[in-house]
């Protein structure tokens, strides 16, 4: 199996793996990264959103090989202490219930934010819109952005 | 005070002391997994020893006090909720306290299930008296080492001070003395008015890990040496596994082993799998290298029952509805004679479709089965069931198999079952390996417990004043009707008549959040809302009537509704939402239904945008007692409103051939972001009536008032879940 040199949350990371294993699974099996989320696998849930160049992505779409030396960012880099003003924000509003999607929902509500500042309610539907969250917590996550957006 | 007698004694505490020690890891400090609340800076410092004061409270020599917390978490917050309901008799600073989940221990705890809505209904007395208990073997142990009498003391906050002196004690100076303790016979619980704690808002004790990602789901477990195991099931209900392509595919990288595995287990129960009971297993190192292997499955298939459609579906369920097959399980009066004198008769039919859970993470369960024992961890509302599954398959006794809970990525119902957890344990004998088992999306859509399709005709007949004389309800489902005979309009109506019959299918199914209610608050109180108009009569003013009715000369011996917190909650949403104010471009619907012991009624708002339904706002009343955790139960009323509407809007699961014509979420559709409501406001009735769940009840009345206002808002009825179509959404 080819060895990939990976830049991920800072580090530089050797694995040993097939050249088509999605990111997800670099991260989930060999890396013990297990922040990001299995969902669907076909890029249609959001769960592993990751940063890949600061851009929210869905890493169960990309292949290890096609990576190079982009960095890459999870939820265990998003801040050192939990305290990204996000996750300060989806605190504060007590966003989770069963929180399985919450990692997803943060990398690319944090991503939204570092492109757009100030989204409107529609910016924030139309961004947001491809990260399910089976509880239902949609309305608590519009709040939290919109106060992280004013910090 | 009230006092209860306690129904502790020494040996349970020491089981469960026992059981704790050994209990869930997964591979980092359970101290930085579960302070609660992120309060972390103000919580006092980590004790050298601890004393288990009983199977629910462990006090540290710094006063740090550890609650364990019963039940399964699936998200609907109990591992907050019924910790603070110790934590509140047992006085306590909430800051001062740490979460675990208890195991599974059946000699101790009652009702380790997260079904039905009944974890804080249930677990209600048994946490208050813990935390009683302990707070007494404190004051005890402490009035006995200074000598007085435990009137003389007084406990505050982890404190414990005398009433007329100086001297105080922290509960972590006196944990050692109080565990040696006799257990008091009887125990004084708080008085409802000096609750502190709860009906407050405290945060999700495991918020802060949750929005870093640590590692708290079963499909998050390692343990070293795991393998990692998939299994393929048959592609149509109806089919059975022949053989498949077993050299091929253990000749594949990473691939130790593959072969069928039985998961049939001798006198199955309720939650056992009664579909598949043979599946393709495969072995390996890495989920990627099993997924392609898995793809590269060559299986040989055999139809052994009929390979069923959807448009069968729907005629079968047609024909139980006229065939003379309908059970008569409540009349009052002579509802035909009503029908015929009615100066107005109304009748309507009302379907819903098969619904998987979909919970965010799939199915999976981590099992390590030897030739004496069975060790499984993972996802599951019904850890008893699992063990007993267990041992019955492997031939075990019960002793032998242990079940611990981890949190789980949503239940929904599907976590009732056993079938994976079972599936685990019946890989790890095969391989002789420890492994985790993990479904992908399309398994878990595919090989569903899922929610019954059903199609029930409601009729009503009205005098020439517009009364309500004459009502009736028949249904049937595929499996089972979803008729409750004995909830509202029954008891309200002289002349009632309720039917109901199964209709037969091979598609498993099984609960699914607020089971059949989820369907009948729809359809009922959308049927309601137009019995209400024929009647020339506000909603909220025909439902009143009823329920003074109901309230001032009930009909009928048995009514499953307190008729007067029914209307409370429906005059509440009226009052909150400024009922009858007129308010240009919102089109308003209104449903109220009881389910799971709780009330609740609620207000939807439409606006229509871009010649398309959008939901501004919903208004909700609830009455579930007392509240525990009030921000967490709004948050539980709000996510059962998402739900609801959510599928009644978009969601079904079709088959052509037994074959599930949906499988993953490019196809099968689940509310999004922009389709949820704008806002969502909950207010509680307040009562001091014993707490009864929320994980359920917000969810049935989101779907009649969703009808009913989306009546408003287009001039159409729907009748027919999913109300909108693909071809609806898409144009």
């Amino acid at each position: 199996m080819p060895e990939y040199k990976l830049r991920i949350n800072g580090t530089s990371h050797n694995v040993n793996v097939d050249d088509d294993t999605p990111l997800l699974w670099v991260l989930r099996d060999e890396l013990k990264l297990l922040g990001t989320k299995f969902g669907c696998g076909i890029g249609q849930c959001g769960a592993c959103t990751v940063h890949f160049e600061g851009a929210a992505v869905r890493s169960c779409l990309i292949a290890v090989s096609t990576i190079g030396t982009s960095e890459i960012t999870t939820i265990e880099g998003l801040s050192e202490e939990g305290d990204h003003p996000v996750q300060k924000a989806w605190l504060e509003h007590d966003v989770p219930q069963c929180g399985y999607c919450q990692s997803g929902q943060i990398m690319n509500a944090t991503a939204l934010l570092t492109e757009n500042p100030k989204p409107t309610d529609k910016d924030i539907d139309n961004a947001m819109s491809g990260n399910i969250c089976r509880c239902g917590t949609y309305v608590r996550i519009k709040q939290a952005i919109k106060t992280a957006s004013n910090q | 005070m009230t006092k209860i007698k306690t129904q502790y004694n020494r040996r349970s505490f020491l089981k469960i002391s026992a059981a704790a020690g050994g209990g869930m890891l997964i591979g980092f400090s359970w101290l930085t997994c579960c302070v609660s609340g992120g309060k972390t800076e103000e919580a006092l410092a980590i004790p050298n020893e601890w004393f288990e004061i009983n199977g629910y409270i462990k006090i540290g020599d710094t006063g740090l006090v550890t609650i364990y917390s019963p039940n399964p978490e699936i998200g609907q917050n109990v591992k907050t909720s019924m910790p603070m309901i110790v934590a509140e008799e047992l006085d306590v600073d909430w800051n001062n306290v740490i979460v675990e989940q208890a195991p599974l221990n059946t000699g101790f705890y009652h009702n380790q299930v997260a079904g039905g809505s009944q974890s804080i209904r249930k677990g209600w007395h048994a946490l208050r008296m813990a935390g009683a208990t302990a707070r007494r073997m404190l004051l005890e142990a402490t009035a006995k080492a200074w000598g007085v009498e435990v009137i003389a003391l007084t406990v505050s906050g982890g404190i414990i001070k005398e009433i007329n002196g100086d001297r105080t004690m922290g509960y972590g100076d006196i944990a050692v003395q109080a565990v040696a303790m006799e257990v008091p016979e009887e125990v004084e619980l708080k008085d409802i008015k000096d609750f502190k704690l709860i009906s407050t808002s405290v945060k999700n004790v495991d918020g802060k890990n949750i929005v870093t990602g640590k590692p708290l789901f079963g499909l998050d477990f390692k343990r070293e040496g795991m393998k990692l195991a998939m299994i393929q099931h048959p592609p149509a209900f109806g089919m059975k596994v022949k053989d498949f392509n077993e050299a091929e595919i253990k000749a594949m990288p990473g691939i130790q082993d593959a072969f069928i595995v039985d998961i049939s287990v001798p006198e199955p129960g309720y939650f056992d799998e009664k579909g598949y009971q043979q599946l393709v297993a495969i072995v390996g190192d890495s989920t990627w290298q099993l997924m392609k292997a898995k793809k590269a499955l060559k299986t040989n298939w055999e139809a052994v029952s009929e390979l069923e459609n959807s448009e069968d579906h729907m005629k079968r369920m047609e024909g139980t509805l006229a065939s003379g097959e309908m059970h008569e399980s409540r009349k009052d009066g002579d509802p035909e004679a009503a029908f015929k004198k009615a100066s107005k008769v109304i009748e309507r039919t009302y379907s819903s479709p098969f619904l998987p859970h979909n919970t965010m993470e799939p199915m999976n369960f981590f099992a390590n089965v030897t030739e004496t024992s069975a060790e499984l961890i993972g996802p599951t509302q019904t850890p008893q069931a699992l063990e007993g599954s267990v041992s019955k398959l492997l031939g075990l006794p019960i002793e032998d198999v242990t079940v611990n809970m981890t949190r789980m990525g949503g239940g929904f119902g599907r976590r009732l079952y056993v079938n994976f957890g079972v599936e685990a344990a019946a890989i790890s004998k095969q391989t002789g390996a420890p492994i985790k088992l993990i479904y992908t999306r399309e398994d878990d859509m595919t090989q569903g417990t899922y929610r019954p399709a059903y199609l029930t005709t409601y009729k009503a007949g009205l005098d020439e004043n517009n009364n309500l004389i004459a009502f009736s309800v028949k249904g049937t489902g595929l499996p089972e009707s979803p008729v409750f005979e004995h909830r509202f309009p029954a008891g309200t109506v002289d002349n009632y008549l309720a039917e109901k019959a199964s209709t037969h299918t091979n598609i498993t199914t099984g609960a699914w959040r607020a089971p059949r209610s989820h369907f009948t608050a729809g359809a009922e109180q959308s049927f309601l809302d137009e019995v209400a108009e024929l009647a020339g009569k506000d909603p909220i003013e025909f439902r009143l009537e009823l329920f003074d009715r109901a309230i001032s000369n009930p009909v009928g011996k048995r009514n499953d509704y307190d008729a007067k917190r029914y209307a409370g909650v429906l005059k509440l949403v009226k009052e909150k939402s400024n009922w009858g104010q007129s308010m240009p471009g919102i089109h308003r619907g209104v449903a109220a239904y009881f389910c799971h012991n709780s009330y609740v009624a609620e207000v939807i708002d439409i606006a229509m945008e871009d010649g398309k339904p959008k939901i501004k706002k919903v208004w909700c009343a609830v009455d579930c007692g007392i509240v525990i955790n009030r921000d967490a139960a709004k948050n539980m009323v709000q996510g059962g409103v998402v739900d609801g509407i959510g599928h009644a809007m978009y969601s079904q699961l079709t088959f052509k051939e037994g074959t599930p014509q949906e499988n993953n979420f490019n196809t099968y559709r689940l509310i999004r972001h922009s389709q949820a409501p704008e806002d969502i406001e909950v207010f509680f009735v307040e009562n001091d009536i014993d707490p009864t769940g929320l994980g359920e009840p917000g969810l049935p009345p989101a779907v009649g008032a969703l009808a009913n206002a989306l009546y408003q808002a287009t001039g159409e009825r729907y009748y027919h879940q999913p109300f909108m179509s693909l071809k609806t959404v898409m144009g």
